[in-house]
């Protein structure tokens, strides 16, 4: 059974088909990547199956629940994590701070009054962060970090709650390409270890060629490719209003 | 009441519509470029009309009237070039609350130079020259001033909208309004576009207030009423739009000028008098808009302002030195009594002190670790107040039964206008809470039968064996102890860190699973209930509660509190209410001219200190903590 | 070098109170175009700020014969430098043409007096034949790599000597990359200087004459885009996988 299911999933602002009748499923453990030129729907259709966005018509399905309009905190609440575009952690707070906010909100402690927080679930929160390589930065403010730190935290946090899907917005934006490898490694040998499902979006060709199991190509607001990395790079459609000619990024034989 | 009357006060409520749209219009320019709420905007109005005054009375004739008013709007367009080459420009890159607090302490320094200058006396110009009669219209006669009132305004907008739309300035400052940085690595000066707009949006308040001449006294309350007056109409006509601001006054006035036309109603069972709803009519238009719009009737979502004010670094514990320190000011706070034998007055200001240590606390906790921006929350305070001295007045509590219900007075109200604030956020959150703020107050100055109206509530004494001033000092230490403990435990707790995580980034707090409106809102309520306290205090501290003690300038003294202190630290406020607390009670007697000697040092510190006293000294002993050279 | 457009010496920069460059050196010729290569964070998007004034910063600054170190952001733009940022910054309120418009200045000339060459919004919807389907459009209703056409557009408006082109192909579908790529290509043909911030070495190859990697606010190799592309040591260590 799927993870997520996609059915008929339909969008317009202003009069224009932002996202048209996309329909798409997601199996257990699999890393799915959204690809696509700028503006052809990718982040509505994200937004859309993270909550911050309500569908016009269509559905979208976790297991057999529909959180199609559910608020993002309660589609969290099912099993959804998720990292930003531009990382979002909280500044003003350490770096095992943040994965135990996470952690307390999971246990419904959000409310406590009284007992500290910096106390709360920190053993898990560190070992979280080991997971992802990010033990020793533990105490150290957030904000203080190099961006690509920043994500790893994101990681960190976007486990918390034990999630069987993770939605990934452009994981590697703005790194370098070392780094952009080590973090989509991290997570892919993370999720493969606990049967976790991926959908990503991502410019980066190299990453998608690479790692990603299954790919589909949205243009102009509909889903025009669905298959493998072979058949998503031999296809004339997507190289047309995509790839172009490929010569701005490594053709990785895989 | 008969159709014409009401025709008639729609015509009346046209004219007074301009006064509001050409302050709004200044304050919205401003607003849109620099992204400073200039609420030195009402005093540069107020300085229009008393300019106006003197030219034409001392030129006289058609000239001194009609010159008179074009050299007004002109001269108090160079006053704020002045204010913006003197002194804004120096804090554009200091936090926005910052350049609140300057442009407040400008508000303290024009209103006391206003004073020096023309005295006390309200004065009232001369009739229009060519404009002195009245027309007939709906069987009644209207003022031809008026009637040209009604048309400067839309014309006025005309030329500014197309100013905007269709020359290269205009242009220019919509950019700027976006991204100035950008807008300057284009090759465009911004210093000269900024002092521009700040000299256009003066001289519009400067032309307002000066058109007002022949139709209202100059008057030195004028500076608060007309910015509380222009908020509103910004607020409602949605932040940055010209054509918003002049909807909304029209809106605003209309329905001002509805209450007086309907005057007193025989509802059957009770009788209502709607003229005395002028007060309130405007914020609670404001109040429906914001909530059915938020950002305003022609706004748009304020795009994200690229913040220069520095991250805060994370809270830890009170170091060992800190609770020395906290335990040594406690002991002497507790001696204070037996120091303080020969001269009571310093018990009565130390109350006045802690009060002020309650008050800015609790406003620290939404402020700070929420990042709402309240302007009012003096609303709490005069909640907890009159909850307090009416519950002995009427009710006939005993004063510690009164103090401890006084807070929940407080929450109630806390809890009602929290709920609409926490939809909203930056200015549009401080503008609301102003709001509310004020319906508090005009509830208790209009509803005299029970409030007591302009005079109060007098006679709140405290009882034995409080009613002697040390023994009510003690009182309220343990009230203020047990007060700022709690409110830090509350920080410290998931509850204080879940605001925290609201403020940082609530897309991520609400991707796992936080209801950020729900934790702010019960955050402010918290906030609201604790100000009740400080607010009981008050009463039984004065022995009266009035309208004037819980008007906009207490929300104000809270945020120059807050500020002063450093809104990033959690001991600030405490510094900030103190040292302020103290400044305003020696100033005060002082001089004359204390609002003018506040501002100056208001000025001088927010010059000298952008990160508040307490932040300074912490980043001070960062200073001198860290090796040379020693960048991690 | 006598004919350098831009030469930087000993560039220090800071945001606030952390150090970001320490020491960069590096020149740009006339008709030139230089990319500063390296990782996130190693100080690339800070170099170009730093030389238009956008941060605090030390260090000897020259630009088409003028000492530019002590100049504020709107000064330096006027001598000729470009800048078109990351985040491209477009104006989402302003339309195509007044994005345009924002950023005009008048024509100007090289230091020996030869003249710039001129953009005229016509010549650059011919650029960007993109841009010149929706000259009415606002920026905040255009897609992500049409904001990036725009926003290099509108620093032509300026008709600068050289442009910093701050990591063109970032986050844009690799169709727009090859345009911007093109573009680069069409624009040092016009005789303009180009410093380019970047990261993508397959983007970087087809563009580029010369290189600098920096790497924690230094230059740790330079070298031309040539003898990078065989350096595959160099590239390990600071670029690639």
């Amino acid at each position: 059974m799927s993870v997520l299911s996609v059915r008929s999933l339909s969008k317009t602002f202003g009069g224009v088909h932002a996202v048209n009748d996309v329909s798409f499923d997601i199996g257990k453990g699999e890393f799915l990547a959204l690809i696509g030129p700028n503006g052809a729907g990718k982040s509505t259709t994200f937004n859309m199956i993270n909550g911050q966005l309500t569908p016009d018509s269509g559905d979208i399905l976790i297991g057999d629940k529909s959180i199609a309009g559910m608020a993002p905190r309660d589609i969290w609440r099912l099993g959804v994590g998720r990292t930003f575009q531009v990382a979002a952690t909280f500044g003003s707070m350490t770096v095992v701070e943040n994965v135990q906010m996470a952690l307390i909100s999971h246990a419904r402690g959000i409310l406590g009054l009284w007992r500290p927080a910096a106390s709360l679930h920190r053993e898990r929160a560190l070992e979280l962060l080991a997971q992802v390589g990010m033990a020793d930065a533990a105490d150290r403010p957030s904000r203080e970090l190099a961006y690509g730190d920043v994500k790893r935290i994101e990681l960190a946090i976007a486990l918390a709650n034990d999630p069987q899907l993770l939605l990934m917005d452009e994981p590697t934006a703005g790194m370098a390409p070392r780094e952009r490898n080590d973090l989509i490694k991290l997570v892919k040998a993370l999720v493969v270890e606990r049967g976790i499902s991926v959908l990503f979006t991502e410019h980066s060709m190299d990453v998608v060629f690479s790692y990603a199991d299954r790919i589909i190509v949205l243009a102009r607001g509909r889903l025009i490719a669905d298959g493998n990395a072979a058949a998503i790079r031999d296809n004339a459609k997507v190289r047309e209003v995509y790839f172009g000619t490929g010569k701005t990024f490594q053709e990785t034989a895989s | 009441m008969t159709l014409n009357a009401l025709l008639f006060q729609a015509l009346n409520g046209l004219s007074t519509a301009s006064g509001l749209f050409f302050i709004a219009a200044g304050l919205s320019l401003i607003f849109g470029v620099t992204r400073i709420v200039n609420i030195a905007h009402g005093s540069l109005y107020m300085l229009g009309t008393y300019i106006a005054y003197s030219l034409a009375t001392k030129i006289g004739g058609a000239f001194g009237f009609w010159g008179g008013i074009v050299l007004t709007a002109l001269i108090v367009g160079v006053i704020g070039a002045l204010i913006e080459i003197v002194l804004l420009r120096r804090i554009y890159r200091a936090p926005e609350l910052f350049q609140l607090l300057a442009t407040f302490a400008l508000v303290l320094v024009i209103n006391d130079a206003t004073l020096w200058l023309w005295g006390p006396e309200d004065l009232l110009g001369p009739r229009a020259p060519g404009l002195a009669g009245a027309v007939e219209i709906f069987g009644r006669r209207l003022p031809s001033y008026d009637l040209f009132l009604i048309f400067i305004a839309p014309a006025v907008l005309i030329v500014l909208h197309f100013a905007l739309a269709k020359t290269r300035f205009g242009r220019l400052m919509r950019a700027a309004t976006q991204d100035r940085e950008m807008v300057g690595a284009l090759g465009v000066n911004q210093a000269v576009l900024f002092t521009s707009v700040f000299a256009l949006g003066a001289l519009l308040a400067g032309l307002g207030g000066a058109l007002q001449v022949a139709r209202e006294p100059a008057n030195l309350a004028t500076d608060l009423v007309a910015i509380g007056d222009a908020f509103v109409v910004v607020v409602v006509g949605g932040m940055g739009s010209i054509t918003g601001a002049y909807l909304a006054a029209i809106i605003i006035a209309e329905v001002k000028a509805l209450c007086i036309a309907i005057g007193v109603v025989n509802l059957g069972f009770v009788t209502v008098n709607f003229s005395k709803f002028t007060l309130v009519a405007e914020f609670i238009v404001m109040a429906i808009v914001l909530i059915a719009r938020p950002y305003g009737l022609l706004g748009k979502p304020q795009g994200v302002v690229r913040s220069v004010a520095e991250p805060e670094a994370p809270i830890r514990p009170a170091t060992p030195m800190l609770k020395v320190l906290g335990a040594v000011v406690l002991v002497l706070l507790l001696a204070l009594p037996l120091l303080a034998q020969t001269s009571p007055y310093v018990l009565v200001l130390a109350t006045d002190v802690l009060i002020a240590v309650i008050f800015a606390t609790s406003l620290h906790f939404i402020m700070g670790p929420g990042g709402m921006h309240s302007f009012g929350h003096a609303a709490y305070f005069g909640l907890g107040a009159y909850g307090a001295a009416l519950l002995v007045k009427l009710a006939g509590f005993p004063m510690l039964a009164a103090l401890f219900t006084a807070p929940l007075v407080a929450l109630l109200g806390a809890l009602l206008f929290g709920w609409f604030a926490v939809r909203l956020s930056g200015v549009y959150l401080a503008m609301l809470t102003l709001a509310f703020a004020q319906i508090v107050w005009a509830l208790v100055f209009q509803w005299e039968g029970f409030t007591g109206g302009s005079n109060g509530v007098i006679g709140v004494w405290p009882a034995a064996p409080f009613n002697k001033s040390w023994a009510y000092f003690l009182l309220a230490l343990a009230f203020t102890v047990i007060a700022i403990l709690v409110l830090r435990r509350f920080l410290f707790a998931p509850f204080g860190y879940a605001m925290r995580a609201g403020r940082d980034s609530p897309l991520r707090a609400e991707a796992i699973g936080i209801d950020v409106k729900r934790i702010h809102w019960l955050g402010f309520a918290i906030a609201g209930c604790v100000c009740g306290i400080a607010g009981g205090l008050f009463a039984f501290a004065k022995g009266s509660i009035s309208p004037e003690a819980i008007s906009v300038s207490r929300s104000i003294d809270g945020l120059v509190m807050v500020l002063l202190g450093g809104i990033q630290t959690l001991v600030g406020p405490i510094v900030g209410a103190s040292v302020y607390a103290v400044l305003q009670d020696t100033v005060m007697r002082q001089t004359e001219y204390w609002r003018a000697l506040l501002g100056v040092i208001i000025l001088v510190l927010v010059l000298a200190f952008p990160q508040g006293i307490a932040g300074a000294l912490s980043a001070l002993s960062r200073k001198l903590g860290r090796k040379p050279g020693g960048a991690a | 070098m006598n004919d350098a457009m831009l030469s930087v010496a000993g560039l220090q920069a800071w945001y606030g109170a952390a150090q970001i460059l320490h020491d960069v050196s590096f020149n740009v010729g006339r008709g030139e175009v230089v990319a500063l290569m390296g990782r996130n964070g190693a100080g690339k998007t800070t170099t170009m700020k730093a030389l238009m004034g956008l941060v605090s910063r030390r260090g000897a600054l020259r630009f088409n014969g003028a000492d530019i170190a002590g100049l504020r952001p709107f000064e330096i733009a006027r001598l000729g430098l470009g800048f078109t940022p990351e985040d491209r910054r477009i104006f989402s309120e302003l339309t195509v043409l007044e994005n345009l418009d924002i950023g005009r200045q008048p024509p100007r000339q090289f230091a020996d007096g030869a003249a710039a060459p001129v953009w005229t919004p016509e010549r650059l919807f011919a650029l960007f034949p993109n841009l010149g389907e929706m000259p009415n459009r606002p920026g905040g209703r255009m897609s992500g790599g049409e904001q990036q056409m725009l926003t290099v557009a509108r620093t032509l408006m300026g008709n600068p000597l050289l442009v910093l082109l701050d990591e063109p192909s970032e986050g844009v579908a690799p169709l727009i990359v090859e345009q911007m790529a093109n573009t680069i290509i069409e624009l040092k043909k016009e005789g303009l200087s180009i410093l380019l911030s970047e990261q993508n070495i397959h983007f970087a190859r087809l563009v580029s004459d010369r290189v600098y990697v920096l790497e924690k606010g230094e230059i740790h190799w330079q070298g031309t885009m040539a003898e990078l592309a065989g350096n595959l040591e160099v590239q390990r260590a600071y670029l690639t996988v």
